[in-house]
């Protein structure tokens, strides 16, 4: 472990450096924000670093986090001493274990990035609810308010633990601290061993299970003892704070850092406290002390050991002046008196006989890391001065409803002017994150700044919007929160200026950089009126930069990092120019020297070249424009998008009041069409000339952005100037037009459908019947031509004859969704909409296809134009089969509640209506249509008839048209965390069918190694290549012989993905469809995402079959292989061109070539295993006779 | 026999040495090219084309990182992870080590760009030589043959002045005026010359309407033209002449030789027959040599080059009438 005292470095890894070093076991498992903890230890691991005690800790990724916190409690039983990391969802599948480890007595700490726990909605952000969760496990909480802390108390809690016996969770504000860069005086080895107390290992050692002295834990206990045993453990909860308080006095000795279980900050007279934990902390007491320097009397104590709470250490605390108190809570406790720690604090007072003198309020703040600023502190204290101070108040938002917040104070100016405080606009593509995160780096390792990085992301996989917030001065930054004025603004998209106001938090005067194509001379003219307004106003030094060029002459591409970066440092006056522009060369050289020359090489030419770029905007002294920045969403949006959607996509959603919100978290679909984010630089033009209408580019596309239709001519009238339209060849549609159409600001310009698309000009090859041209210029008139081309109706569902080229004519219900560029994924989930979109249900897991799904602000499920579409839930990660059944039960039972009812109604409603319902025939699109008439004939019947059945009956009438359940979710749910519920599912008799979205990794929390991870490939945790096969989900689930089971790669065979859908849909029973989904945790351009798909079908590591029972049951092989059953090429030919594979042959070639070997001959096996099924007959017995067939 | 022979300045004990090739990517067929007697080893081409390539599989790698809450990267980080012009010199190291002939290192390209800065790399990883070849197609209309010539040469100009290498060039043969573009190749300072590059040519997918590469493997009919651009060269220039292209036989091997050939560079027959039959070939060429009497290789190095042979108008127009007429005669 690295010895060097000063890192740069985040909370996760500042807490993970403990851990690791003062642990032998690490059972993990990936949940956001925590991920990166285990991540961290696995690539020490990996690299060999040895703990304090000489060994490397054995990582361990487990299936799911209820699997880790087994793990670890067996470690902790066998002697082991024990880490691991959690958040959220994560953390509450501890809570059994928690139980069992602390009511044991033993030592293990559980860091956990506190994170929100799902409830009307998940949040991946930071709050307290998950652990609140645990306060009755009987673990010690230990908390952290920064990343300095997170390290600090680690070790903290690592020693008290160890002389303690009480289990600690040691916990810091997910993401603000989790992942705030800032610079950690981090612990020695030396000084780290001295805080662990070695008789303490030993006595943890000594208890281990031990067949030479062997004890026996965890008996069952009856009421006559359980009760007293349980009440034996109070000495050691007793005495823990007083231990907590001695390794705290111990570490202020050896590190000059003192912490107490209970900090006051603030005036010694304080008549007004604030009571508070977690990162909010910091920022109460930099705003205490601005109050106090003028002329205020307040106070913040901060909690460190939450649990077990030591009342006395509490009031001994508090000033004796102290009047009021405000608690506050970063969690919410419905139904209760108040949160958590208010009911602590009031509870403390009153067992401390003080109550009587002291007034507590309770209040909530910042769930799901809604931000908490100085304004927000200083009203609360402003509040506790009142007469009647509010109790059970929230602040940071308006609530309109229940009118419980407080409200804005002015936001006071706590670093007086002697932080520097910089603001950058970036795309995620672009590398601005990367470049700061160095530039944090540069500053935090090579001066006496202190520094502080903190980046806010939008919710997109493809062209997310990233805005980093960077802050620089002379003290440690105590300030938790986005930067509310900037001395510098750097604005690296040029778009943007059209899009965001990007100078709302300049600083008069400040330093504002734009990246633009044009010249220093013509660029304010081109700017819309706010932002020249600003300009003005502000008084902005103005600097432009065109660093797309710079990158384009010097070989760096897209990435315009370096070159941002180098005018940052030029401009700012953070550090003198010429020295900064070495110290950039220097890390450059530091960052990707091992990497290669020719990256730094690069680097370095960039950084030379863009200060002959950088040029000072002469600023008029007023405006020159009267263009504004056109409207974020189309007036023609509903009132919901107006109202709501509109503000969120301008980044302004803190603004919106808690009336805007519905209360259960149900939200209107279709809003995503609203959003036009024009993220492509090129999109596929459609030569129509060529086209040979084989409707694939609209099958590949991630993102429904290029359609298909054909219909009557008659519906061109009105057609904008340029709408292409040619005649139809296919039979289906007899003397129908054609045509191909781009969604111009939906489409991300990933390419899949110019790859796939078959039609080569014969005279130029090189010209297909899709080519990618530049986006700009071809915008407004596309727009107008896609908008033309959705008022053109849908061909009717039941002409459409179901092959790959049909489904493509039915409607996409899934839309400009944001997941990446080139999405394997997606491409399934569209042809479900498409091929059952009217009668879906979805049950989503957690992962990509639920944030994608359903990550607001807008939301890409949409409806037809009867107003139908997918219904879409995501419940949780680990129970997405459960809560699928879940709602084939119900749909079983209301339509069971229905047959009665029309039984018992038939008479009236017509025995031939009543008996065409209960026997409809809806295997295919005209049955479906014909029974929605019928359900329509009811109704129109039912009105005639005035009881309570028939009222019931119009409520479940829609019933009778058929529905079908898709279990969807990736790899990570079905193979791991969900597999037990799957499998439960999979051994019912219920039609719920499954779609695992396999990418062979956790794609959604960065690539995690699942048990679909092919042999060979490079994961994390399995950074050498994973050397265990791929389970065979397909496999397993075909064993009950009643599942419905298919494997498909849409790339290699789209016709047999259609077929297996509709199968799937159409068997009785459960159904799993297992589908190739390429991502960009593969390592290579998705736009070659089919052209995988295929090699990996031909080499026989993704053979593509189908399993039908009712096939089976007539005597003729249930399996039949529609592809790959003999692999053509090797599997190497597939492995080259995806880094993950590749990856492991550049870091051991050896390693690399065996475990090709190996997964070649897995290859041979499973294809052979498949040709033996595929001739598998099974004699079938005739039923009643008892004989064979 | 005395066999030895000096190329680029490195003294060998006999001219065979192992072309570049993928032969270079296994340690054992390294260590067994040595064991059959290799008298050097060129490694396969670090490609321009490829330090490209990795530049874009850098970027499209970070392409994704720092862009989503979730999760900074999607790849795990190892610790040894290099791109692969750095797996190349390392590569060179590992050679170096585990073999006691020379390494000889090869860089392709062909634009005057970024990539030549890898000789002093090379160089600083041990190679004890370095082989530029230069892959230029003339499909550029705007250029003259004499802007491409001068394009080379400036290459060869930059290279040297990276390296102390000794530097050879492996050319194609389609240069107008071979003679004169060699020498200001020497005066750029080459120290050798590799004739001669063999193209990967483009086949044509009709099915597909594409452009399919095929490789095959060389065969003696392709020895001619290195023969005779060997003897134009050889005694003209200071600089050291290596044949590429076409040697499978001791036979092959002693013509090339009399061409005047400091070197001989084996591919296709080693990976058709395997490291081994460098040994056939010395062998043969050994006794070929003792057969008539020879005292030593370099008795007969350049024997047969334009200014000693017999007949020098049949490496000139002389040679292009005799077959003409002899086949002519075939038909008759």
């Amino acid at each position: 472990m690295s010895e060097k005292t000063i890192q740069i470095i985040d909370g996760n890894e500042a807490a993970a450096i403990v851990a690791y070093r003062a642990s032998e076991v690490l059972a993990i498992y990936p949940i956001t924000p925590s991920s990166a903890m285990g991540e961290f230890a696995d690539e020490w691991a990996a690299e060999g670093r040895r703990n304090l005690y000489g060994t490397v800790p054995i990582v361990q990724e487990m299936q799911s986090e209820a699997g880790a916190a087994g793990a670890v409690h067996g470690a902790l039983q066998a002697g082991a001493l024990a880490a691991s990391f959690t958040a959220s969802q994560g953390l509450l599948l501890y809570i059994p274990n928690m139980f069992k480890i602390a009511g044991e007595l033993t030592p293990f700490v559980l860091h956990v990035s506190a994170r929100t726990v799902a409830t009307h909605a998940l949040s991946i952000f930071g709050d307290h609810s998950d652990v609140m969760a645990c306060r009755t496990t009987g673990f010690a909480m230990l908390a952290s308010s920064s990343p300095q802390e997170a390290h600090d108390l680690a070790a903290v809690a690592h020693a008290a633990t160890l002389r303690a016996r009480v289990p600690f969770l040691h916990f810091f504000d997910g993401f603000r601290t989790s992942h705030e860069i800032a610079r950690v005086q981090c612990l020695t080895n030396e000084e780290l061993l001295s805080c662990l107390d070695a008789e303490c290992v030993a006595a943890h050692r000594g208890r281990a299970l031990t067949p030479d002295k062997p004890v026996l834990r965890g008996t069952a206990q009856n009421p006559d003892t359980f009760f007293q045993a349980r009440e034996a453990a109070n000495g050691y909860y007793q005495k823990c704070p007083s231990i907590v308080e001695s390794e705290m006095v111990k570490f202020g000795k050896l590190t000059g850092r003192n912490y107490k279980l209970f900090d006051y900050h603030g005036a010694p007279d304080a008549d007004r406290v604030i009571v508070i934990m977690g990162s909010g902390a910091e920022t109460a007491r930099a705003t205490a002390d601005w109050l106090n320097a003028r002329g205020a009397r307040v106070g913040v104590v901060t909690v460190h050991l939450y649990r077990p709470f030591s009342i006395a250490h509490f009031t001994n605390i508090l000033p004796n002046t102290t009047k009021r108190i405000s608690v506050l809570d970063r969690t919410k406790e419905p139904g209760a008196i108040g949160e958590p720690l208010y009911l602590d604090i009031v509870a403390a007072l009153a067992e401390a006989g003080i109550a009587a003198r002291i007034e507590v309020r309770g209040g909530r703040y910042g769930l799901s890391s809604k931000e908490f600023t100085p304004a927000m502190v200083r009203s609360i204290y402003n509040d506790l001065a009142e007469k009647n101070p509010r109790n059970h108040f929230t602040v940071g938002i308006v609530d309109d409803v229940t009118h419980l917040s407080l409200p804005a104070a002015d936001a006071p100016d706590v670093f007086d002017n002697k932080v520097f405080q910089s603001l950058f606009y970036g795309l995620g593509s672009d590398g601005t994150v990367g470049a700061n995160k160095n530039t944090i780096k540069i500053i935090g390792e090579q001066t006496s700044l202190h520094v502080q990085g903190y980046f806010v992301y939008d919710s997109k996989k493809s062209g997310a919007i990233t805005v980093s917030h960077l802050r620089f001065g002379p003290e440690p930054l105590r300030a938790p929160y986005l930067i509310q004025e900037a001395d510098f603004v750097g604005c690296h998209q040029f778009e943007f200026t059209d899009r965001f106001d990007v100078l709302e938090l300049a600083k008069p005067g400040a330093v504002f950089l734009l990246n633009t194509p044009y010249d220093a001379a013509r660029i304010f003219d081109d700017l819309p009126l706010e932002m020249q307004q600003s300009i003005v106003d502000k008084r902005l030094k103005f600097w432009v930069i065109d660093a797309v060029k710079v990158a384009r002459d010097t070989g760096m591409g897209a990435r315009i990092n370096t070159i941002m970066q180098t005018c940052f440092f030029a401009i700012s006056g953070v550090l003198p120019r010429a020295e900064a522009i070495l110290k950039i060369k220097q890390s450059i050289e530091k960052t990707y020297g091992k990497k290669g020359a020719e990256v730094v090489k690069r680097n370095q030419e960039a950084i030379d070249r863009t200060l002959d770029y950088l040029f000072e905007v002469n600023v008029p002294t007023r405006a020159t424009t009267s263009r504004r920045r056109p409207p974020l969403v189309s007036p023609n949006a509903p009132d919901f998008v107006q109202r709501v959607t509109a503000v969120m996509l301008a980044g302004k959603g803190d603004l919106l009041p808690v009336s805007a919100f519905p209360p259960d978290g149900t939200w209107p679909v279709g809003t995503a069409k609203w959003e036009k984010r024009n993220i492509a630089s090129e999109i596929p033009v459609w030569d129509s000339s060529i086209c040979i209408q084989c409707n694939k580019c609209a099958m590949v596309c991630p993102h429904a952005a290029i359609r298909v239709k054909a219909y009557d001519s008659e519906c061109l009238a009105g057609a904008p100037e340029g709408f292409k339209s040619v005649l139809y060849r296919g039979n289906e549609f007899p003397e129908a037009n054609y045509t191909v159409q781009v969604a111009p600001e939906d489409c991300t310009g990933c390419q899949a459908c110019v790859v796939i698309c078959p039609a080569k000009d014969k005279a130029n090859p090189r010209h297909k019947a899709l080519d990618m041209a530049p986006q700009r210029p071809l915008r407004d008139a596309e727009r107008e031509r896609f908008d033309f081309f959705l008022q053109i109706p849908e061909a009717p569902r039941e002409n459409i004859k179901l092959d790959i080229k049909g489904a493509q004519f039915l409607e996409p219900l899934f839309e400009f969704s944001g997941a990446c560029g080139g999405c394997g994924e997606t491409p399934y989930i569209k042809l479900l909409t498409q091929l059952f979109g009217d009668r879906l249900l979805i049950a989503n897991a957690t992962g990509c296809s639920s944030i994608y799904g359903g990550n607001l602000p807008t939301t890409p499920y949409t409806t037809n134009r009867d107003g139908r579409g997918p219904a879409w839930s995501n419940s949780l990660f680990e129970d997405n089969a459960e809560f699928g059944l879940g709602m084939r039960l119900a749909l079983e039972s209301r339509y069971a509640d229905a047959t009665n009812l029309l039984k018992q109604l038939a008479p009236r409603v017509g025995d031939d209506l009543a008996r065409a319902l209960l026997e409809a025939d809806q295997t295919n699109e005209s049955g479906v249509a014909a029974q929605r008439e019928r359900v329509l004939a009811l109704r129109g019947s039912l009105r005639a008839i005035h009881t309570n059945e028939a009222r019931r009956l119009e409520g479940a009438a829609d019933h009778f048209v058929k529905k079908t359940v898709w279990l969807v979710g990736g790899d990570g749910w079905a193979y791991d965390i969900g597999f037990g519920g799957l499998d439960h599912v999979l051994a019912s008799p219920w039609n719920v069918n499954i779609l695992v979205l396999d990418t062979g990794v956790y794609s959604n929390t960065g690539g995690q190694q699942s048990k679909a991870t092919p042999l060979g490939a490079a994961a994390k945790f399995a950074t050498a290549g994973k050397s265990i096969s791929k389970k065979d989900l397909g496999l397993i689930a075909m064993s009950y012989g009643h599942v419905y089971v298919a494997q498909v790669a849409y790339g290699a065979k789209d016709i047999q993905t259609v077929k297996a859908f509709q199968e799937a849909d159409a068997h009785a029973g459960p159904s799993i469809i297992i589908a190739y989904s390429h991502c960009i945790a593969h390592g290579y351009d998705l736009m070659y995402g089919t052209d995988q798909q295929r090699l990996a079908v031909e080499c026989g590591i993704w053979p593509l079959y189908r399993v039908d029972p009712s096939r089976g049951a007539t005597g003729e092989p249930a399996m039949q292989i529609d592809m790959g059953g003999t692999p053509k090429r090797s599997v190497k030919e597939y492995t080259m061109n995806e880094t993950r594979f590749r990856m492991v042959e550049k870091t051991d070639p050896k390693r690399f070539e065996n475990l090709q070997m190996e997964a070649q001959r897995d290859a041979l096996r499973r294809t052979e295993i498949y040709r033996q099924l595929a001739e598998l007959r099974v004699q079938q017995i005739k039923a009643g006779s008892g004989t064979t067939s | 026999m005395d066999l030895s022979t000096t190329w680029l300045g490195l003294e060998l004990p006999h001219p065979l040495i192992v072309g570049a090739s993928p032969i270079v990517d296994d340690f054992d067929l390294v260590r067994r090219a040595e064991d059959a007697g290799a008298a050097a080893i060129v490694m396969h081409s670090l490609f321009e084309e490829q330090i490209e390539l990795e530049n874009i599989t850098h970027d499209a790698i970070g392409a994704h990182g720092n862009s989503f809450a979730e999760a900074a990267t999607f790849l795990p980080k190892p610790h040894e992870f290099v791109l692969g012009p750095d797996a190349y010199l390392e590569q060179i190291r590992k050679l170096k080590k585990a073999v006691a002939i020379p390494v000889i290192a090869s860089l392709n390209g062909a634009t005057n760009a970024g990539w030549l800065h890898y000789a002093k790399l090379i160089e600083d990883a041990g190679a004890d030589a370095l082989e530029l070849n230069v892959y230029t197609v003339g499909h550029d209309p705007e250029k003259t043959s004499m802007d491409i010539e001068q394009g080379v040469v400036d290459m060869v100009r930059r290279v040297v002045r990276e390296t102390s290498l000794p530097v050879a060039v492996k050319l194609s043969p389609q240069w107008t005026s071979l003679t004169h573009f060699a020498r200001e190749l020497e005066a750029a300072g080459a120290r050798g010359l590799v004739l001669f590059n063999r193209f990967y040519q483009p086949d044509i997918d009709p099915e597909h309407l594409d452009v399919a590469m095929r490789l095959h493997l060389s065969d003696s009919t392709e020895l001619p033209l290195r023969l005779r651009w060997l003897a134009l060269l050889s005694g003209r220039l200071s600089l050291s002449l290596a044949a590429s292209g076409g040697v499978h036989t001791g036979l092959d091997a002693v013509k090339t030789v009399m061409a005047g050939a400091h070197a001989v560079q084996l591919v296709s027959s080693l990976l058709a027959h395997g490291p081994e039959h460098l040994a056939v070939v010395r062998e043969q060429l050994t006794k070929w040599l003792e057969d008539h009497e020879y005292q030593s290789l370099r008795q007969a190095q350049g024997s047969m080059n334009l200014s000693r042979c017999p007949r020098p108008e049949m490496y000139e127009r002389g040679n292009y009438i005799k077959i003409l007429q002899g086949y002519t005669r075939m038909m008759l």
